[in-house]
């Protein structure tokens, strides 16, 4: 009888401290988080058809593929980036501290300037790409695919420097395509024609900033913007409202996968492999392995990777290549094997399209080195096209091409274009 | 700022005993050298020092006991006034209220005290372990093998090792690899009986390092401390007369005579890189030394993240560096006393001997336990030594000096140092007077050297015995950190040198010769 009397109020506690843990894991009951942006992304996302974006609900598609991707090229295109990974990095020893993180030369980097970047780990490989946005002289943003938290902060040791996670405090939109610039000046930001590509200025909006770049990954002119989240869906508004008779749409990511393919832009643990992800060492690329070489500064001081990167330079350790391909025909060669001599393997296709703008078969490839370097002739792509059960065997030649596959003029005019 | 004009071959940063061996090995080999040490004194906490008036003790290091025979050898150190003979060999005593046990020559060649049946079992295990730690003393002398690119040289080292491997049969060498990693306290309860025995050798495995007997992986240092040798003989171990200094002093007379310029009270502030490579040194005074090569037998934290700076290389050797644990436990006792101490029931020979406090394994193990919660063991082990007995410079006439390493000591100990020495100090005057009665009334000055107090007056980081906890993660191919364990490091020109490195700490000399010959070795 004492032990029953004993039990009960343990039993509670016990329930009382398994409540509390239930309590403290959201994640156990949303799956996958929303955005600021939900309650009009889920409005509007009629195929239902999402993925999992670091972890955040994200579109493939909302209505319709096709006309999505075309809303980038002929109308605008406004694309939640919400979900990208994104650290405020202040402080006087910012950018000396992000000079030693990232391959490019950041004293080099204005203040209102954006620049795309890479960073590697001490054996040179690169752990991600992404861009930096520097705010101030002392403030900088830097988005990423990846999370990379404990890497920044021990790479912070030694400097003046704090550096937070801010992925959930400010929301992002993309809005791309050649009625963008007329969009955001028609919502009412004065100003915004004096951005050059990679500029970037602070706006009002709802007693709150927006900081609005002339950047994006579509190769077209365009623009992306960061607010507070509870700013979020007044922002939304606003530009939907300003975009209605200039054909502003919501799109996914594969009508933005396609726009960045062709404009010949590459994405970690898409088109190469990042070195923290890789579990095969042959996995793991060096900058100069994926068409990033020219981002390495050699004057520039110290920067991680540095020795190992000049060191498979000098020695000439480099194994890998990433090349722009063009291939015969229409078909997409998507993940398709790439032969020399329609015989001898000596690479895979990592993305793959008909490219409506290009009017030309693309892909971007890694090839295993001296194939796609110094010897490009004879290359062939085995292409499966399944036909009604049956897998119909392609070989198809492919020529290595320069990347971009598509150059718009509008992309880098300024003033920008009224369309 | 002023600059110097002279350029050096190398620098070597740091006086204690394994930056003048290797800046003597490298000045032998036709190099213009500069050796550069912070304190007014060289020898690092290999010293004799003055701590009461007429009373002179080694300063942290007292036991010579693994000075590398290579090093003895290429240095000429009996040349230069090191004196090893057998006479000087001394017992270590396992003192205990029931009667003490004593293990004579090299580490018990003859054990008294215990029963027959103990004597023969410790035969039996005595020479299983030397048999051992012969295996793996190539290992623990030479240059870590470079699993990426291994030369000539370093595959036939491992060679000899795998030799010595299949030397031992294959039932022994199936019993070597099962108990390789073992606890030392499991293994002596296989093989062995007498609680004293058990307590002197669960004591010594575990002596400079964080590990109580029952932590696993704690055979290591037993085999580490076998695989060192004196005058030849595994195991042995001596009290240098004049105090570990004199050692010092020998290695200094080497390095000065071929031709080896330095300077003391020079601390380096800075070591200057440029474009991935160390250039030379930026003293605290202000003064810039070029030289083609840096040696730093500092500390490898001290050196990477005080002297380079973190910016000077990536990001993932800071993070590795960073963690290299180093927080010792082993504090340091000085006393002066007016007379000779009598320890019960120890003969003449024994008191000249090494007296071990630490009469069971359970006991070593229960002092540890508090040190894992920043607390100081309330019944301390140690190992004492009288060196004045045998060295009469040592103390004023009729007098006597004791130098006690005890354990466990940690260094952040949670209740602060200032508050916990006198109450450490009395912990360990309680166990000196049931050993040694009447002990306390003639102690004329006490010096208890804390883990802390050591890091501040030695320059060793967290007091610690090895410069970084010599245990299996950071021994070998991880020490001092993975992937940089034959000397290198990421910057072109600069070397470490010190017990930070492979093989470790201890008066060896080893890190400092490898250093030397990799340096040599590379531009040759
Ligand atoms: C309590 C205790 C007891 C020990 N007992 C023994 C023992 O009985 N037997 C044994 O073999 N080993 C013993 N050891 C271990 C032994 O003392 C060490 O492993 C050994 O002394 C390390 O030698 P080292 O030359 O590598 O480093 P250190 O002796 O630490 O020498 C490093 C030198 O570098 C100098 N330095 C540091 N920073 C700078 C700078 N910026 N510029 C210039 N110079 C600098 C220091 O002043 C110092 O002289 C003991 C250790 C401890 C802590």
């Amino acid at each position: 009888m004492a032990q029953a009397t004993r039990k009960k109020p343990i039993a509670s506690e016990v329930d009382t401290a398994l409540e509390a843990r239930l309590a403290a894991q959201p994640h156990f009951r949303t799956l996958r988080l929303g955005t600021p942006f939900q309650p009009r992304i889920d409005a509007l996302g009629l195929k239902q058809d999402w993925y999992s974006w670091a972890g955040y609900r994200a579109p493939h598609s909302l209505w319709d593929e096709e006309l999505e991707y075309f809303a980038i090229r002929s109308q605008a295109a406004l694309f939640d980036i919400s979900p990208m990974t994104k650290y405020r990095i202040e402080g006087p020893g910012a950018e000396a501290y992000l000079d030693r993180v990232t391959l490019r030369d950041v004293t080099r980097l204005q203040p209102g300037r954006v620049h795309y970047t890479a960073w590697c780990d001490d054996d040179g490989f690169v752990l991600d790409d992404g861009t930096l946005f520097r705010l101030s002289p002392t403030r900088f943003r830097l988005c990423s695919q990846e999370r990379h938290l404990p890497w920044l902060l021990d790479s912070a040791i030694g400097y003046e420097v704090s550096i937070e996670e801010e992925t959930e405090a400010v929301a992002g939109l993309a809005l791309q395509g050649p009625t963008s610039f007329a969009i955001l000046r028609d919502a009412g930001f004065a100003g915004v024609e004096r951005l050059k590509v990679f500029d970037l200025a602070e706006f009002a909006h709802d007693g709150a900033t927006v900081t609005i770049s002339r950047t994006g990954f579509t190769g077209d002119l365009g623009y992306e913007l960061f607010v507070p989240a509870d700013k979020a869906l007044s922002l939304w508004d606003r530009l939907m409202m300003a975009g209605e008779l200039r054909g502003i749409r919501a799109i996914g990511y594969t009508a933005l996968n396609r726009a960045r393919l062709e404009a010949g832009l590459i994405v970690a643990n898409a088109d190469f492999t990042t070195s923290e992800h890789a579990i095969r060492a042959d996995r793991l690329r060096m900058p100069d392995e994926i068409g990033l070489g020219f981002l390495v500064d050699p004057e520039k001081g110290h920067f991680n990777g540095r020795r190992a990167i000049f060191e498979a330079r000098t020695k000439k350790k480099l194994r890998h290549v990433l090349v722009g391909l063009e291939i015969e025909g229409n078909i997409p060669a998507e993940h398709a094997i790439v032969y020399y001599r329609k015989s001898q393997e000596v690479g895979l296709v990592s993305a793959a399209m008909w490219s409506p703008m290009a009017k030309r078969n693309i892909a971007i490839a890694s090839l295993q080195r001296p194939y796609g370097d110094t010897i490009v002739d004879d290359l062939w792509v085995e292409i499966y096209a399944m036909r009604e059960l049956q897998y119909q065997k392609l070989m198809k030649k492919a020529k290595v091409v320069q990347r971009p596959f598509i150059k718009l003029d509008r992309r880098t005019a300024s003033p920008p274009a009224d369309f | 700022m002023t600059s110097s004009e002279v350029n050096w071959d190398a620098i070597v940063i740091g006086g204690g005993h394994n930056g003048l061996v290797a800046a003597a090995t490298l000045a032998k080999s036709g190099r213009k050298v500069l050796l550069l040490e912070a304190g007014s004194d060289l020898g690092g906490a290999a010293r004799t020092e003055e701590f009461a008036p007429g009373f002179r003790v080694s300063a942290v290091a007292h036991l010579l006991n693994r000075l590398h025979p290579d090093v003895v050898k290429t240095l000429e150190l009996e040349r230069h006034g090191l004196k090893v003979e057998r006479a000087d060999f001394m017992p270590s005593v396992a003192l205990s209220k029931d009667g003490s046990l004593v293990l004579h020559g090299a580490y018990g060649e003859v054990l008294t005290g215990a029963s027959p049946t103990e004597q023969s079992a410790w035969k039996e295990l005595r020479a299983q372990l030397l048999r051992y730690a012969g295996v793996l003393k190539p290992f623990l002398s030479r240059r870590p093998p470079d699993l990426a690119g291994m030369s000539i040289a370093e595959m036939t080292g491992l060679g000899q090792t795998a030799l010595a491997l299949k030397r031992l049969g294959k039932e022994d060498m199936r019993d070597f690899l099962r108990v390789l990693l073992m606890n030392v306290y499991d293994l002596l309860d296989e093989q062995l009986s007498d609680d004293r025995l058990k307590g002197l050798l669960a004591f010594d495995a575990t002596l400079g390092s964080h590990l109580g007997p029952r932590s696993p992986t704690s055979l290591l240092g037993l085999y580490y401390r076998l695989a060192g040798e004196i005058g030849g003989l595994a195991g042995a171990q001596m009290l240098p007369k004049g105090g570990m200094g004199a050692v010092v002093t020998a290695i200094r007379a080497a390095a000065e005579q071929a031709g080896v310029s330095i300077r003391p009270a020079s601390p380096v502030a800075k070591v200057v890189v440029e474009k991935g490579r160390a250039i030379g040194v930026v003293t605290q005074g202000g003064e810039t030394l070029r030289a083609k090569t840096v040696v730093s037998a500092t500390n490898p934290a001290t050196t990477i993240l005080d002297l380079v700076g973190p910016r000077e290389v990536d990001t993932g050797f800071v993070r590795k560096v960073k963690n290299i644990r180093m927080k010792g436990d082993a504090a340091k006792l000085h006393l002066a006393l007016d007379r000779p101490p009598q320890f019960s029931g120890v003969d003449a020979a024994g008191h000249k001997g090494r007296l071990v406090i630490a009469p069971s394994p359970d006991h070593v193990e229960r002092a540890f336990n508090p040190s894992k919660y920043g607390e100081f063991s309330p019944e301390p082990v140690m190992e004492i030594t009288l060196p004045s007995l045998a060295d009469v410079s040592l103390a004023p006439s009729g007098a006597c000096v004791l130098s006690a390493v005890v354990q466990y000591a940690p260094y952040a100990l949670r209740a602060g140092w200032a508050a916990g020495r006198p109450q450490f100090l009395k912990a360990i005057m309680a166990q000196l007077e049931t050993y040694a009665p009447g002990i306390g009334a003639t102690v004329r000055h006490a010096e208890l050297l804390t883990p802390a107090d050591i890091e501040a007056r030695y320059r060793m980081p967290g007091g610690h015995w090895h410069h970084g906890e010599l245990q299996a993660d950071q021994m070998l191919m991880s020490r001092p950190v993975s992937g940089w364990s034959g000397y290198d490091t990421p910057l072109e020109g600069l070397f470490l040198a010190g017990a930070g490195s492979h093989p470790g700490g201890g008066i060896s000399g080893a890190p400092g010769l490898n250093a030397a010959r990799r340096i040599i070795a590379m531009r040759a």
